[in-house]
């Protein structure tokens, strides 16, 4: 699997989107700097930047590398390889390169800018693992869309789809159906709402160890009260590593049974 | 070495193979051959465990593939269309499936034998289409396996490297491997091919030496055997 995940690794790296990508982080992350002159607040206006753009990059550059490798891949099927190695090292390719150019992308300005010397260090890094998790998650859940879909247009559809369904439409929804039940307790179903959406779950996180009751919204104060800041954050951690777990297993199954 | 009993395989509503069953056991070369839409490609993807059966069995040398992909140690695939990654060099994929399968191999008398030296540092994107088969072929040849199965093998190849192609065919047959080719043109096969493996329709049709089937369709040449084949009644 590491030889898999080295080159289609490489690959990426070497693609000029990579490039953009991290090219986009560095400006963004300057810019911020020097407007703001405060890391804290660099941090928040970044969380909201990463929680909506992540995950989109992720969903793109996962099904565009999906269907763009499929000769590839084929011609790598047709190796002694096992399957699950193939398509789980290509998905660990495509998600580690997207990672590196967040983390050098965002991470070169902020160390210039003093991290080290400064206490938001955490929030940073936890800013990062948000970052982390999300493109982990998005990239598999293209991979998983890409799999089932042999017509790529339609993969692509679906894949912005989804996209916009976690990061827009559900929060309407969620809004919604909140104004609409408002007379009932709504604790549990909210906090459950928002395990359904890795988008949420990320805002939350990144709240929850800021801080900013202001920031936090309805689910987020559920959150704070009920499971308090450091239990709130173990849980939406976990939720988090199950949203990356479920799409990768369901990877794993069904590259098993697909005719190439 | 192969053997394969009631294949069968459909894609959605279009049943593909319809109980296949073949027994290649002896060295040589087998051409199957077909029209289009016959099953060959899907009778060589179901032996690569690319494609998998809904009934039947496969072994490769007395071993089931089922759930196996160990035994695709034993072969050389070429696909037929050769895309790959694009910002790789030839050098580097070449590279890159040696690394992969961690085997002995000859590349460079190969890549020597298709003048493809001038090309090991150009990025695969840049190369013309007779060059990636080329480069398709040098991946596929390179190693020492049993078994060679030849999708299409001609394509976009000019004069030259398809002297070189039938001579190394000639030569792997001559180490006693079973090579398996599909290809559209006749007489390539003719020249080629030990024994002829004929689908239509999902089945096999016709499997015998070029020799029989000229008897068989009483035709004088090989093309006008393949045509009355196709053209006689099959109920």
């Amino acid at each position: 699997m590491f030889k898999i995940l080295k080159y289609s690794f490489y690959d990426l790296i070497r693609s000029r989107w990579s490039f953009v990508y991290l090219l986009f982080y560095l400006m963004l992350g300057s810019v911020l700097l020097f407007l703001n002159n405060d890391l804290s607040k660099a941090v928040i206006t970044l969380m909201n930047v990463i929680i909506i753009l992540v995950p989109l990059i992720g969903t793109i550059f996962g099904v565009m590398y999906y269907y763009n490798s499929k000769e590839f891949t084929e011609l790598l099927l047709a190796q002694p390889i096992k399957r699950s190695t193939i398509f789980i090292g290509q998905y660990l390719g495509v998600a580690l390169s997207l990672s590196l150019s967040l983390i050098i992308g965002l991470g070169i300005p902020f160390v210039l800018y003093g991290l080290f010397q400064s206490n938001e260090i955490w929030d940073f890094v936890l800013l990062l693992i948000t970052g982390l998790f999300l493109t982990l998650i998005f990239t598999a859940l293209a991979f998983n869309i890409a799999l089932y879909n042999e017509n790529r247009i339609k993969g692509f559809s679906y894949a912005i789809l989804a996209w916009l369904f976690m990061a827009v439409i559900y929060d309407g929804l969620f809004l919604m159906s909140l104004i609409a039940f408002q007379s009932y307790p709504l604790d549990s179903f909210s906090i459950t709402a928002t395990m359904f959406n890795p988008i949420d779950l990320s805002r939350i996180l990144i709240l929850l160890k800021l801080d900013i009751s202001a920031l936090l919204g309805y689910t987020g104060a559920v959150f704070q009260k009920f499971f308090g800041t450091g239990f709130g954050l173990l849980l939406s951690t976990s939720a988090l590593s199950v949203w990356v777990l479920l799409p990768v297993f369901n990877m794993y199954r069904k590259c098993r049974k697909k005719d190439f | 070495m192969i053997k394969i009993e009631q294949l069968h395989k459909k894609f959605g509503k279009n049943q593909v193979l319809k109980g296949i069953d073949l027994d290649i056991s002896q060295q040589g070369v087998f051409a199957v051959l077909g029209p289009n839409g016959s099953g060959k490609t899907t009778l060589i993807k179901t032996l690569l465990g690319m494609v998998i059966p809904d009934r039947g069995n496969l072994s490769v040398d007395g071993k089931s593939i089922k759930n196996n992909w160990k035994y695709r140690n034993q072969i050389d695939y070429l696909p037929q269309i050769a895309n790959f990654p694009e910002n790789l060099t030839v050098q580097e994929l070449i590279a890159m499936i040696k690394d992969l399968r961690n085997r002995p191999v000859e590349d460079e008398r190969l890549i020597t034998l298709f003048k493809l030296e001038p090309f090991l540092n150009k990025k695969l994107s840049n190369l013309s289409g007779g060059t990636k088969q080329k480069v398709n072929l040098v991946l596929t040849l390179m190693f020492d396996s049993p078994i060679i199965i030849l999708d299409e093998p001609t394509t976009g190849l000019d004069p030259i490297a398809l002297l070189h192609l039938k001579a190394i065919i000639k030569a792997e047959k001559d180490k006693g491997k079973i090579i398996l080719i599909t290809s559209h043109i006749m007489s390539f096969v003719e020249e080629m091919a030990d024994e002829i493996v004929f689908l239509l329709e999902g089945k096999i049709y016709f499997k015998g030496h070029i020799e029989a089937l000229k008897l068989q369709t009483k035709a004088s040449n090989f093309e006008q055997a393949i045509a009355n084949l196709l053209t006689q009644d099959h109920v």
